[in-house]
């Protein structure tokens, strides 16, 4: 894991006392994956969150399941950024494999955490090195073996504890909710805390500046990871259909959407208010999806990348056909399987108009845990309404990886189950109802529900040309009627899909900046840098949701400079905006600055980036 | 002339006050004598027949000449013709949703054993009720007649394209995969098909009907086992099929003796009139030594290959309640906000 053309920190000469640096540091722990470190890693993650102080977790792993290198960075900080850092500053290495890499990488004055037979000490004067004998200390918590290479891991929680002066009770209480009902499991665990805290007392002496103490940042927050918030809203939403294929970044939208389900939405006869299906592959799963909601259920399925790629024809089905769906995308590395376990904002153009002919979806762009909830019921409520397949962009960074957020806000208005006629309703119309008929104005028709007890509420569905009567015909009239109406459809859905947040001095900045999805804590960061360090004010809005509303072009036009933030090589967004507006835009105004690396966006990228484009404005 | 019994002699209203003209469709734009409309029109009178009510019918299918037809039949019910191959997921998305329609898929040859293979296998696999229906004309008919994977090896095209690849038989697969009421029929024999399709809409669970509906313009020709005239030749019924709806049964005369009859979920019977070779199709080994043997003979059995009226479905696995998913009301689709309140402090 080398990404390091970070800033070289000021290193302190030895001998100095250096001044300490309190809750502002990142930990990465280097393990190979497999080895059981993850509840390790979660139970210092919420240690430090019980402190109140800021922090989030992040796991860099393969596509593997056992034995390939994995790194876990926590990164705690005393303003609440928690976006990625591109150095660590406390290393934790255990893994053989990547220890030397891992240690050249660091920055001057970090620390490193190690096992001591890597023999490490030899390989830099510039960090400092703590060493500990993990597997004999393990051996101090239990003879078996097997639970030793398990508990080697908390040896470290201890280690850190005492050298960062993390509050053993947060530790212990983290460990309590971590294995819940096991009390075994907890004693042991408690023990090997207990013994890296006694090896850091009796052998180390603390030498780096990093320091941990509580604040009160916390209060009323909790700790989840996207795909979590998105399936919880989801269940809020009144999911009824959720049809899926497992897919890494995506499984765990419906893995934990199951779990919610079981346990929250059982009739009073035990029986289930939903069905969750594993289907045979992605076509099958948007396939059962889409005639869900044909039928009148609240029907999503949840994938990534090559699954997307696969449902390619059915969402053109169900463009045309009008049918409501909601499909989450939880980005990852393409093209092809690309990289299964990194994350991207790559599907942004292809989602957008995915598949063949004239097609084009609504899209919202979920940037925090409390959108993927708020988006995952509201979803819901788009897709009725609108009758279409409407998409949720998340990504593995927002989905997988874990950040303290406040509570999620109860849905503030009923559901809206859109323009359906029911038998009452057919009766008042005389018995019949035009399928593909823009009655309102708004270009949305109206449906009936198979299983509707009235003659006339039958109608027939097509993928091919059909008339607004729902006949097949291949009359180039209806053909261009039909999708000009869908056009204005879009028009509509521009209208009711969530705005943009734009967060904007008076007067406007002449340097803005745009950017969407996970993009955001790493954004707000950069602009709080450039204004404390460079004295560099930008502007801001973030997108919620395509189609583009008309505030976004206003946002550009105001200013002379507007870097389009884009997680990939060919600025999907960027060329969105040109495609919409054209030369609206003036020429020169849109910078692009494209991130694809499959690293979490990180700010110094975008402080880089800024200070040197507004050096050059000067 | 003398009518063999009450279950089969036409009547003009059925008990629900309804006429056939009721369960009629679009008229068919069809290549004019293509098998396809002769199994229509044995749809229409076998719902009609069974007193299905048409707003309850949901039909599905895929894409091809076979897969347009649910637009020539039931015009009162709701209709999805979906993407190529695909019509199992479809079907099933539809069923989960509203548990209570009478489900009815139309596929071909091409869109079932062929691009859309995996999901017939997965959706026999389930066990979703569903009357499958495969109207089986050995080619790609809308394509404008390729070999699909149903032709018989060595069968001939028009063009002189002789098929050297093993066929594959639905119906071997479907009662492999436990699929629980199997039959071959033929288009050209509507009294079987008739009896098989009311079978079928009386059975709770997946129904797969192999049904040789010959392609009078790509695929009806001598040296096609696909034609109207081999299949009257060489179809071998396994047994005479009577289909004894449940309210009918006091009227039947009753034959003992040479009658093999097995229930159906709604109370319903199959009468099955034994030929020489005494066929049991609850018997599932001998189902599949049959059709094995019977491909080996290259023979053209028809009937009902297999039926099991034991098995769970898909519904029943997934426990799901009795309402449709998709009439929930609000307050059974979103917990109230206590819920979010516990789920939430667990993340704390
Ligand atoms: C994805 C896709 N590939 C190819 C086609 C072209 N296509 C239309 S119908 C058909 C074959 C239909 O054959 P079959 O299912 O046997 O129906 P038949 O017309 O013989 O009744 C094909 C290949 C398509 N519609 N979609
Ligand atoms: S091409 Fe063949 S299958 Fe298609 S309608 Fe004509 S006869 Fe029927
Ligand atoms: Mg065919």
């Amino acid at each position: 894991m080398s990404d390091k053309t970070a800033l070289a920190e000021e290193v302190a000469p030895s001998g100095i006392e250096p001044e300490p640096i309190v809750n502002d540091l990142a930990i990465q722990v280097a393990t190979v994956n497999g080895s059981g470190s993850q509840s390790s890693n979660l139970v210092l993650l919420r240690a430090l969150f019980r402190m109140g102080i800021p922090v989030g977790g992040k796991n860099l792993f393969p596509s593997n399941i056992a034995g390939l290198p994995t790194w876990f960075t926590i990164r705690a900080n005393r303003d609440g950024w928690v976006a990625r850092k591109r150095n660590v500053d406390y290393l934790v290495a255990l893994n053989p494999q990547t220890a030397i890499r891992d240690v050249e990488s660091l920055s001057p004055g970090s620390a490193v955490v190690y096992e001591e037979g890597l023999r490490l000490e030899r390989r830099r004067d510039d960090v400092v090195f703590y060493p500990a004998p993990f597997q004999e200390l393990a051996a101090e918590v239990t003879r078996e073996v097997r639970l030793r290479k398990l508990l080697a891991n908390m040896i470290y929680v201890g280690l850190l504890g005492e050298l960062l002066s993390i509050d053993v009770e947060e530790i212990f209480g983290a460990i309590d909710s971590q294995f819940r009902s096991k009390k075994a499991a907890v004693e042991l665990n408690r023990r090997a805390v207990e013994i890296g805290i006694r090896h850091a007392r009796e052998n180390l002496v603390k030498q780096d500046p990093f320091t941990l103490e509580r604040m009160d940042k916390n209060r009323g927050k909790v700790l989840i990871d996207g795909n979590a918030a998105a399936a919880l809203g989801a269940m809020f939403g009144g999911a009824s259909v959720a049809t899926w294929y497992p897919i890494t970044p995506s499984s765990s939208v419906v893995e934990q959407l199951t779990g919610f389900l079981k346990r929250y939405r059982k009739g009073p006869d035990g029986k289930a208010t939903y069905a969750v299906v594993q289907a045979e592959d992605e076509l099958a799963a948007v396939g059962m999806a889409l005639a869900a909601g044909w039928a009148g259920a609240r029907a999503m399925t949840a994938t990534s990348g090559p699954g997307i790629s696969l449902m390619s024809e059915f969402v053109g089905l169900g463009y045309y056909a009008e049918i409501p769906l909601v499909i989450w995308n939880i980005q990852r590395v393409g093209p092809s399987t690309g990289l299964p376990t990194r994350t991207a904002q790559g599907d942004i153009l292809s989602t957008y108009t995915l598949s063949h002919g004239d097609t084009k979806h609504v899209c919202l762009l979920p940037a925090s845990t409390r959108e993927c909830f708020e988006f995952g019921w509201k979803a819901f409520d788009l897709a009725e309404r609108l009758q279409t397949p409407v998409f949720v962009l998340s990504d593995l960074d927002l989905g997988m990886n874990i950040w303290a957020t406040e509570p999620f806000e109860y849905p503030d208005r009923p559901m809206d189950r859109g323009k359906v006629l029911t038998r009452e309703d057919l009766e008042r119309l005389g018995g019949t109802f035009q399928r593909y008929a823009d009655v309102d104005g708004d270009a949305i028709p109206y449906r009936t529900l198979p299983g509707t007890e009235h003659p006339g509420a039958a109608y027939f569905t097509r993928g091919s040309g059909h008339d607004e009567g729902a006949e097949y015909t291949e009359s180039e009239e209806a053909y261009v009627r039909i999708m000009a109406r869908l056009d204005r459809k879009f028009e509509t859905a521009r209208e009711m899909v969530p705005p943009p947040v734009v967060d904007q001095t008076e007067p406007a900045t002449p340097l803005g900046i745009i950017g969407f999805g996970s993009s955001d804590p790493a954004i707000e960061e950069a602009r709080t840098r450039l204004r404390e360090e460079a004295a560099i004010e930008m502007d801001y809005l973030r997108l919620r949701a395509l189609p583009l509303g008309p505030s976004v072009l206003d946002f550009i036009t105001a200013r002379q400079r507007v870097v389009v933030l884009d997680q990939n090589r060919d600025g999907q967004v960027l060329q969105l905006l040109r495609a919409e507006y054209g030369d609206r835009i003036p020429s020169g105004v849109l910078r692009s600055l494209r991130h694809y690396s499959g690293h979490p966006m990180d700010a110094q990228t975008i402080v880089d980036y800024v200070t040197e484009m507004e050096i050059g404005a000067v | 002339m003398p009518t063999p019994d009450a279950s089969s002699r036409p009547r003009k209203v059925n008990r629900l006050g309804l006429t056939p003209s009721d369960y009629k469709g679009k008229p068919s734009t069809l290549c004019k004598g293509c098998g396809h409309d002769a199994i229509s029109s044995q749809l229409i009178r076998a719902f009609f027949e069974s007193d299905v009510r048409p707003h309850q019918v949901a039909k599905l299918s895929g894409i091809g000449c076979s897969s347009k037809t649910p637009a020539y039949f039931l015009n009162h019910s709701h209709g999805f013709n979906a993407v190529h191959g695909r019509m199992p997921s479809v079907a099933t998305g539809a069923v989960l949703a509203n548990r209570r329609l009478v489900a009815v898929g139309v596929s071909g040859d091409g869109d079932t054993a062929s691009i859309g293979i995996g999901q017939f296998v997965h959706l026999v696999r389930r066990n979703l009720p569903l009357i499958y229906i495969v109207e089986n004309n050995g080619v790609y008919g809308l394509t404008k007649g390729q070999f699909s994977a149903t032709a018989d090896e060595n069968a001939a095209l028009r063009s002189g394209e002789v098929n050297r690849l093993p066929n594959i038989d639905l119906c071997g697969m479907a009662i492999e995969l436990g699929a629980t009421y199997v039959a071959r029929s033929f288009a050209g024999d509507p009294k079987q098909l008739v009896a098989l399709l009311r079978g079928a809409l009386a059975h709770n669970g997946t129904a797969v009907l192999d049904i040789l509906s010959p392609c009078v313009t790509f695929n009806n020709h001598a040296g096609s086992t696909k034609s109207y005239t081999w299949g009257k030749d060489n179809e071998e019924p396994i047994h005479i099929l009577d289909f004894v709806p449940a309210m009918d049964q006091i009227e039947v005369e009753y034959e003992e003796g040479t009658d093999q009859e097995v229930q159906l979920h709604d109370g319903s019977w199959v009468r099955l009139r034994k030929l020489e070779r005494g066929y049991d199709p609850t018997d599932r080994r001998a189902a599949q030594e049959l059709v094995l043997e019977a491909n080996e003979k290259n023979l053209f059995l028809t009937g009902l290959l297999y039926l099991d009226t034991s098995k769970r479905t898909f519904l029943d696995s997934l426990e799901l309640c009795d309402e449709p998913l998709a009439l929930l009301s609000e307050d059974q689709l979103r917990p109230p906000p206590e819920i979010l309140d516990e789920v939430v402090a667990s993340y704390r």
